[in-house]
């Protein structure tokens, strides 16, 4: 069974098709890239696997599951993770706090134990402070715990964000230009870290990415797509030399 | 050892309050002070659940408040109080010193529920809307009260007085000023618990960013719900004291004016502060009667000195920190190292 | 038949009221995204400020002669109350709104501020005046117009030509001036306005002296249709006129008078089939179905934010 299958997916927004007919799989444990000029529909593809937007057409099928109509904290508890574009942390949180309220899908007590403070809630409690520590500690960030994410440099808050998402225990990552906004130094870093994500966990990386580089030394297989529809799949020298991808990107008049 | 800190602080506090009360020491006048400012408390640190903690702007605290009192009275008056009111008595006085709190948490619940009907539709909505249907739903509570005669519509409900004397019958204490302190510290332990929990971090997290946290796995509509019920039944809770401190309620106490009250207090003390809150709470209390000679222009300076406050100093007393983050020797006092804000 | 048209005017009547009342929160709403909480007690000063400009000038006050006819009087109260109360809402804006939009606060902070600015007016008012009530006095002849069972005043008319002529007015300066149009641009980007050379805050106070005195407008009608006033008379309308604005759509216009007039029609409705008490409560109860049922209100737009 797939992990994740898309198949004819049509997003419309009004009069406006966002989306149209796309299509991916995977398997188990890809990194695949997704490209694609301003406005192409990554994002949207992303919203609508992660439960933001429901399909106009198509199917979104995640472990065998269609996920149409769910809603986005019900598919994240399937396994699916994501992070934004722009960092979306709770800035006034502390960075610990943040991983913590990204337990929910798996709280196991409810009100009662919080109000009487049973020996559940207080197992729970301890078992949510744990897994925040070790995701901590996995990504470098254990000195950072009780820091507020807003005092943070941009470069370890998207880190911070990474580690949100990873808590979940996702079997999908989904990182939306996760490379936006961040110098150099923390590209380089960010290209490390997603390899040794991808080794050191059971999971599949999907990236939306402008930086080239980026996406060329991390995927295997890049897909790119053009006002909604899919332009090109293969490996990234296929996609370099691609003629349409090189005129959805630069145009067609000749140089 | 550092555990029994707050409760043995709490317990001597209580006991000198009624010590004073029974003695004198402390007269009528200061008593009644004393449980208004219990119930500021608590309206003004439920309503910070909802205004403060989860960003949102509810408008309508008094309806809840409204709701808690009528509940409680009428349950009280109906098994208590002989007169006919619903053929009674049905129960003998001295249950009424063990049933009390029953009532009060009957209000509570009611309150709760009515919480529940006021927020569901607010949930496809965003924003701002949420002040209109709670200002929508305090005015339908206010005149639905007023259209029932059977509890006295526009004119009133009495008869809480015969519980309290019957308590008093029981053993010769000041019972009400005992309820209200109970109910404070049965407020800010709940809230604080919730708070604190990872659950009520959801809460935070929903106010800064819905988006993320729903991505998160957090269930937005259920925490929403559950925070609305809980701020609610809180205030109806605040409700039933108020009914049997006064001895009489009308719909007319329970208008747009309380639940600005409400607010005032919250956003005097610092959105998402329990201490905040409180402080908020006591000041204001002691403020209103400072001014009581004023009257009328009671409502203009409270109002101007709020709007002087939004200029000036908008995040209100503590803003979201709470007292030991201001004072840290507090939170080393109180052990309590590493909760992590 | 002759009771159903009998109550369609009185709909109508009190619709206009609630139409240009509506229409302030519809206009600040729009430009600012911020709910007016005291343009209730805006439309309250309307009312007080004709009140004393019909006093001073029909000579009540001793400082002019009177004799003057009551036509005169109206023509000259109707401009003295919008100019007042346009200075008063424009007032509120630059002391209280404009610091807090300077300071890029949080919105949360200008709809407090709001709230307590309505509060002062209205205890303000009652500190100042007393609490004896104000009457207001008669201008204009009462005149009962007959046709075939319907009875209908003159005055009645008058507040209902005078809503139709205000949105038909108000249509146009929105829809076709160019200060319109800045006020609609300011509502989609308030930033990128200023950055197109448009002042920003010349374009804000317009808005409000348009909401103000269509409020001060409502006030004066609704004087001399109800003529005894008291400090709080802004209060239930102004939240009534408010929730009328968002089921019919806030930030359009069609929609602030589509509300106004829904919420005339439903109460004058209720009231002829159940008891008058039940008036509030159901004319509430019916708004905030609609709005259950209709989030965005009945012509409102919906906006997408981005994710």
């Amino acid at each position: 069974m797939a992990l994740l299958e898309v198949v004819n997916l049509t997003r419309d927004f009004g009069g406006l098709r966002a989306v149209c007919e796309f299509e991916t799989t995977f398997d188990g444990r890809e990194l695949m890239g997704l490209i694609g000029p301003n406005g192409a529909g990554k994002t949207t593809v992303f919203n609508v696997v992660s439960g933001f937007y429901a399909p106009s057409a198509g199917q979104v099928r995640f472990q065998g599951k269609n996920t149409a109509g769910l809603k986005p904290h019900k598919v994240t508890a399937l396994g699916i993770a994501r992070t934004f574009q722009n960092i979306r942390l709770w800035f006034d949180l502390s960075v610990i706090d943040n991983i913590r309220v990204s337990q929910y899908y798996h709280l196991e007590y409810g009100l009662w134990d919080c109000f009487l403070r049973t020996e559940r809630y207080k197992r729970r409690e301890a078992a949510i402070e744990h897994n925040a520590q070790e995701i901590l500690e996995a990504l470098n960030l254990a000195e950072f715990a009780q820091e507020l994410p807003k005092n943070l440099p941009y470069g370890l808050q998207r880190r911070v964000e990474i580690a949100r998402a990873l808590s979940v225990k996702p079997k999908l990552l989904m990182l939306d230009e996760p490379a936006a906004g961040l110098s150099s130094a923390d590209v380089d870093d960010l290209i490390k870290l997603i390899g040794w994500i991808h080794k050191e966990f059971d999971l599949a990386i999907w990236m939306i990415e402008h930086q080239m580089d980026v996406v060329m030394k991390l995927c295997p297989r890049i897909q790119v797509i053009d006002f909604g529809r899919t332009i090109a799949d293969g490996t990234p020298a296929q996609i370099q030399a691609n003629p349409d991808v090189i005129k959805a990107y630069l145009g067609d008049d000749a140089i | 050892m550092r555990r029994f800190i707050v409760p043995a602080a709490t317990a001597s506090l209580l006991g000198l309050i009624l010590l004073a009360s029974m003695t004198d020491a402390l007269n009528l006048y200061w008593q009644s002070v004393l449980m208004f400012m219990g119930i500021n408390i608590i309206l003004s640190t439920s309503l910070n659940l909802v205004n403060g903690n989860m960003g949102e702007f509810s408008c309508g605290h008094a309806g809840f408040m409204a709701v808690g009192a009528y509940v409680s009275s009428v349950l009280a008056v109906a098994l208590f109080a002989p007169g006919g009111f619903m053929g009674g008595p049905y129960l003998p006085g001295y249950l009424t010193v063990f049933i009390f709190p029953l009532l009060l948490l009957a209000g509570g619940l009611a309150a709760a529920v009515t919480g529940l009907l006021v927020a569901l539709p607010s949930f496809k909505t965003r924003g701002d809307y949420l002040a209109i249907i709670t200002i929508a739903a305090s005015y339908i509570i206010k005149s639905t009260i007023e259209n029932v005669g059977a509890v006295g519509g526009a004119r009133g409900f009495m008869g809480m007085a015969k519980i309290t004397t019957a308590m008093t019958d029981v053993w010769d204490i000041p019972w009400m000023l005992l309820w209200v302190f109970a109910a404070v510290i049965f407020t800010l332990v709940v809230i604080r618990r919730y708070v604190s929990s990872t659950f009520g971090k959801g809460v935070d997290a929903v106010r800064q960013d819905e988006i993320a946290a729903e991505i998160m796995s957090v269930d937005t509509d259920r925490i929403k719900l559950v925070t609305f019920m809980l701020s609610s039944g809180l205030a109806g809770i605040a409700g039933g004291l108020f009914a049997f401190v006064l001895g009489y309620i009308n719909p007319g106490s329970f208008t747009i004016i309380k639940s600005t009250e409400a607010m005032v207090m919250v956003y005097l003390g610092g959105m998402g502060s329990i201490s905040g809150a409180t402080l908020s709470a006591i000041v204001f209390t002691l403020l209103m009667e400072v001014l009581r000679p004023l009257q009328v222009g009671k409502w203009v300076i409270i109002p101007m000195m709020l709007i002087l406050l939004m200029q000036f100093r908008p995040e209100g007393f503590f803003g979201h920190r709470e007292l030991t983050d201001i004072v840290p020797g507090l939170r080393r006092l109180l052990g309590r190292e590493g909760d992590g804000k | 038949m002759e009771s159903l048209i009998q109550n369609i005017l009185n709909a109508l009547q009190w619709g206009s009221f609630y139409s240009l009342i509506a229409l302030g929160y519809c206009l600040v709403y729009g430009v600012l995204s911020l709910i007016n909480f005291a343009h209730g007690d805006i439309f309250m000063a309307g009312a007080y400020f004709a009140f004393f400009g019909a006093t001073f000038l029909l000579g009540k006050m001793g400082i002019i002669p009177p004799g003057m006819p009551g036509w005169v009087v109206l023509a000259l109260t109707i401009p003295i109350s919008m100019v007042l109360t346009s200075a008063l809402g424009v007032t509120l804006e630059r002391v209280a709104y404009r610091p807090l939009r300077r300071k890029g606060a949080h919105k949360l902070y200008v709809v407090i501020t709001a709230l307590m600015c309505g509060l002062v007016l209205e205890n303000g008012n009652l500190a100042l005046l007393g609490a004896s009530r104000k009457n207001f006095p008669t201008l204009v002849p009462q005149v009962v117009y007959s046709l075939g069972g319907v009875s209908v005043t003159n005055l009645k008319v008058a507040v209902i030509l005078v809503a139709v002529l205000s949105f038909l007015f108000l249509h146009y300066v929105v829809g076709k001036t160019k200060i319109g149009m800045a006020m609609q641009a300011i509502s989609y980007d308030r930033f990128a306005v200023p950055l197109m050379g448009i002042p920003t805050d010349t374009v804000i106070v317009f808005t409000f002296v348009l909401g103000s005195s269509f409020a001060a407008l409502a006030g004066v009608l609704f004087a001399m249709s109800y003529p005894v006033l008291d400090p709080f008379m802004g209060a239930l309308i102004g939240w009534k006129a408010f929730i009328a604005a968002v089921v019919g759509g806030i930030g359009s216009i069609r929609g602030a008078f589509a509300g106004g007039f829904l919420l005339g029609f439903v109460e004058i409705m209720v009231v002829a089939f159940f008891p008058s008490t039940f008036r509030d409560l159901i004319a509430f109860s019916i708004l905030l179905l609609i709005l259950s049922l209709k989030p965005t209100g009945l012509f409102g737009v919906a906006r997408r934010t981005k994710i």
